[in-house]
């Protein structure tokens, strides 16, 4: 238990680093949010470990790297990470494409919270590049199920 | 009583139902953004979070700090020696031209000194180094290793060497937050070194240009224009340059489409300055990036003997015939004093 546990804040930590990584230019924007992608997966494998304390938590600590608003991360992290919660039952059965298309279903709707609150705040960037992470978010995810299936397996 | 529902935490210290907790933390980060965007106490919880973070910004810094050391500790002599003898070469010009400039500070001293002003001198200057760590693809923002503790303050000017390169928006404890001047929420007041036409240059969220959006098509401005910085507003020091004008269209009828390179170099600097000087005595206006009202056309300005930044304010009225046209129907952004 205490190893799975120290396998999620590692992950947590592994996500923001890579959100904060220098790129080169045309693959800044898109940076797919493997943060979330970590904590959605986590959640649909171990709900009773990681819960809605840590993708808020995650969520806070990308705001403060980023400079953002206090709050507006936090906020996508938590919706997505409830709704997850809410689906986990079903989206476990589903086979991995239909998993995809869910979360690309979830990164949208957190890439329009963030989008909201940046309108809301007078920072709206309104180009439609700022869309491509819910793509390679999604594109993403059979990586990031076979990768952490992989991990939590050797933890065992 | 036994109930199927999604919330599968262990029944034991399962805490609150899942819905409730939802909606705490929902309304937590509700408050805090509120909170962050009213209120300045939240800006001690957020230095709290930063010394969290910063090891985290440290370590994606790191390997980009050590490949310089390395690719510059172990540079072959040959390059050093060629490198050596174009700074001497450099450094020759640097001295021929400063020994022109020391008679014209001694003078420009003495000028203001007559006039007991001495606004607008850099006083201080700390040099700190931008950390590498990407803050956000759509803005324009970079990461200092400098901070509070260093006496950084917030809309503090920065400059690399080659001109003005952006301002302080957030303090933390040990780094700071630079909005450049390219981002497009920024506007700097400049002048224009040539023709003193005075204007707004608003970021365009390109690295390579700014945009000026308040100059008529009668304006006096060309191609390779340099513009300095005016001082107005407080936040910059006048007199340093800013950008250069790369292009003008004269196709609408009221306003000119005028674009300028910045000459700091944005996106290739290491190492930047942070500026201490005395502040203009104008009116307490809030940072730059709210575009003040411009005056390139309408009358002189009253606050006047804090724009020029080069000559006696009667030299930089004079040579203005053309932006002076005073019947030129003033934009309505100007009309505001």
């Amino acid at each position: 238990m205490f190893a799975r546990r120290l396998l999620y804040w590692l992950s947590m930590a592994a996500g923001l680093v890579l959100a904060i990584v220098p790129l080169p230019g045309w693959l800044d924007p898109v940076r797919p949010d493997l943060a979330l992608l970590a904590m959605i997966y986590f959640v649909l494998t171990s709900p009773r470990i990681a819960g809605l304390g840590y993708a808020w938590l995650s969520g806070l600590f990308l705001d403060v790297l980023r400079g953002m608003v206090l709050g507006q991360h936090a906020l996508g992290f938590l919706v997505v990470g409830y709704l997850t919660h809410r689906l986990q039952l079903r989206m476990r059965m589903f086979p991995i494409l239909q998993q995809a298309a869910i979360v690309m279903v979830l990164l949208g709707l957190y890439h329009f919270i963030i989008f909201w609150i940046d309108g809301l705040t007078g920072h709206g960037y309104t180009a439609w590049v700022r869309w491509l992470p819910v793509i390679s978010g999604a594109l993403l995810w059979p990586l990031i199920v076979a990768v952490g299936d992989s991990l939590t397996r050797r933890s065992h | 009583m036994v109930e199927l529902t999604h919330d599968s935490r262990p029944i034991i210290g399962r805490g609150p139902p899942l819905t409730a907790y939802f909606l705490t933390l929902a309304a937590i980060s509700i408050g805090l953004m509120v909170a962050d965007q009213r209120y300045q106490q939240i800006d001690r919880i957020r230095e709290f979070l930063s010394a969290a973070v910063l090891p985290v910004q440290r370590a994606v810094d790191f390997p980009f700090r050590a490949t310089n050391w390395v690719t510059t500790s172990f540079a072959d002599r040959g390059r050093l020696r060629e490198e050596n003898l174009e700074l001497t070469a450099r450094l020759r010009l640097a001295n021929l031209q400063l020994q022109r400039f020391a008679a014209l500070e001694d003078e420009n001293r003495r000028l203001r000194d007559m006039r007991a002003n001495t606004v607008g001198v850099a006083e201080k200057v700390l040099v700190a180094s931008i950390l590498n760590v990407d803050l956000d693809p759509f803005r324009h923002r970079v990461l200092l290793d400098k901070g509070a503790v260093d006496g950084v303050f917030r809309g503090q000017a920065v400059l690399d060497g080659e001109g003005i390169f952006g301002q302080v928006t957030k303090v933390n404890a040990a780094t700071s937050e630079v909005i450049l001047i390219s981002d497009a929420e920024h506007a700097i007041p400049v002048q224009s070194n040539r023709s003193g036409v005075r204007t707004i240059a608003v970021g365009a969220g390109d690295i390579n240009k700014l945009s000026l959006p308040f100059l008529t098509v009668e304006s006096d401005i060309q191609e390779n224009d340099l513009l300095l910085s005016t001082g107005m507003g407080g936040v910059f020091p006048p007199g340093y340059p800013v950008a250069q004008v790369s292009k003008v269209k004269r196709a609408g009828s009221t306003f000119a489409l005028v674009e300028a390179r910045p000459t700091a170099k944005l996106d290739r600097a290491r190492e930047v300055l942070l500026v201490w000087f005395k502040a203009l005595p104008v009116a307490a206006e809030p940072a730059a990036p709210v575009p003040e009202p411009g005056q390139e056309t309408a009358t002189p300005a009253p606050t006047a003997s804090a724009a020029p930044s080069r000559s006696p304010r009667a030299t930089t009225e004079a040579p203005r015939p053309v932006a002076a046209a005073p019947e030129t129907p003033a934009p309505p952004v100007e009309s505001g004093e």
